[in-house]
């Protein structure tokens, strides 16, 4: 089965490790994630004021890209980049008038947009679909009870017209995890926001979120965290070694993309990971768990 | 919003230049708010802000948005949503904190200056963060 794939920039970058253990795992499903061509940035944060159009323009560009490739499907592995290309698909959708005043402006584009042409899907949706007896039969690696604290963050809960699961108590991740053997805990924060683009400006709040949900789920028995969200990633991985350089005292945890793991138990080549993006390094639990 | 604050209110204040326009970016009826509070106990950064969410929909449901643009609020918002989901009367609040940030970016005040960011801080931060960022900060 092909689907179109929108990277979005920073799996080209900081998240290569998420881009490069995605794509060979759903080969194995045979699954090929088909890039778009001549993709560029998605603009990262929906626009949410009604009367500015141009910051629309990047996404809707992206879904054109999409509708031209023929297929139906856009698969995005960044929540942040799911979360501003469903909602600019549904801006578009609902605004008549809008919409055509977009089209009207996109002179150079030569197909129309609605819309409801292109669905766009999240990495975690699509491996609901294939099912967690499928994933199961794929692997080869016992997780050794690993415990886990699955973070969600918003980017994929929120509005609840693109959310992928119940934004209140998500499972979609746990389910997929526990069914490979891993051990998920429930911890408080799982839900919350990582506090984002403050990270740029304001990195105070961002450290102080990010001691909150990593003191929580150790506190709740994680060894460690995992997530889909590159942005959420940074916050919680780069700004623990911060943290970590200024109070001594700071527990540390790993922070893997959910399809690190995945890969590392369906046998998937280990360097894909490049572990040395990681500011927390994981090796050591994956080595104590016999997963590298 | 301090405990018995005395507020003058006004109708000139209510349909003012600035609240018109918070009115037309956000398309969000403030009066639909009855001040539960649930906004403001779920909000990830709320302990940063000098005026909570609640509060500055009070404030503007009295017409003091003056009040409210002086305030840190809007630019400490993360735009994560939680408020907007957690309101019982559908108040998108994400949205009006969105819509405070332009009226101010509008004005030609940009609240990060990208050229005053350090080059190591460029170079740590991936682009995920620093698109977002200025998609927010910067008009």
């Amino acid at each position: 089965m092909e689907i179109s794939y929108y990277p979005g920039c920073t799996l080209k970058e900081d998240a290569k490790n998420l881009e490069n253990t995605t794509l060979p795992l759903l080969e194995l499903f045979n699954i090929q994630a088909k890039e778009l061509e001549n993709w560029y940035c998605c603009g990262v944060s929906f626009s949410q004021s009604s009367d500015n159009l141009m910051q629309q323009l990047a996404p809707i560009r992206t879904l054109i890209k999409a509708k031209e490739s023929g297929r139906k499907r856009l698969l995005t592995l960044c929540d942040m980049c799911y979360n501003t290309l469903k909602r600019s698909a549904l801006f578009l959708l609902n605004d008549e008038e809008k919409r055509e005043i977009i089209n009207d402006f996109m002179d150079r584009e030569e197909t129309i947009i609605k819309g409801d042409e292109i669905e766009i899907v999240h990495i975690l949706s699509l491996l609901k679909e294939i099912g967690t007896e499928k994933i199961k039969e794929k692997i080869v690696k016992n997780a050794n009870g690993l415990k886990v604290a699955t973070y969600y963050g918003c980017m994929t809960l929120r509005p609840k017209e693109i959310a992928i699961d119940n934004s209140d108590n998500p499972q979609i991740m746990d389910d997929i995890l526990k069914a490979v053997g891993c051990e998920s805990i429930s911890f408080p924060f799982r839900n919350e926001c990582c506090t984002s683009y403050q990270i740029v400006n304001e990195p105070d709040i961002v450290k102080s979120q990010t001691r909150k949900i990593v003191n929580s789920a150790i506190k709740n028995g994680a060894e460690a965290i995992i997530l889909s969200c590159p942005l959420c990633h940074y916050n919680i991985d780069a700004v623990q070694k911060e943290i970590k350089e200024e109070d001594e005292s700071f527990t540390t945890l790993p922070v893997l993309y959910f399809t690190q793991l995945l890969s590392l138990m369906m046998g998937i080549d280990p360097s894909l990971n490049d572990f040395s993006l990681h500011h927390i390094n994981p090796k050591p639990l994956l080595k104590e768990k016999k997963l590298i | 919003m301090i405990k018995n604050e005395k507020l003058n209110i006004s109708s000139q204040e209510i349909n003012s230049e600035e609240n018109k326009s918070l009115r037309d970016i956000s398309e969000v009826n403030v009066y639909s708010c009855y001040q539960c509070g649930n906004c403001s106990s779920g909000c990830p950064a709320v302990e940063f802000m000098d005026i909570p969410p609640n509060q500055i929909i009070r404030y503007l449901q009295l017409g003091k948005i003056n009040k409210v643009l002086e305030s840190k609020t809007p630019w400490i918002c993360a735009a994560c949503n939680y408020c907007s989901a957690k309101c019982p009367r559908s108040v998108d609040i994400t949205k009006v904190m969105e819509g405070l940030r332009r009226i101010i970016l509008r004005k030609g005040i940009d609240h990060v200056d990208i050229n005053e960011l350090k080059k190591e801080l460029l170079h740590k931060l991936p682009p995920i963060a620093l698109i977002s960022n200025f998609r927010k900060f910067v008009l």
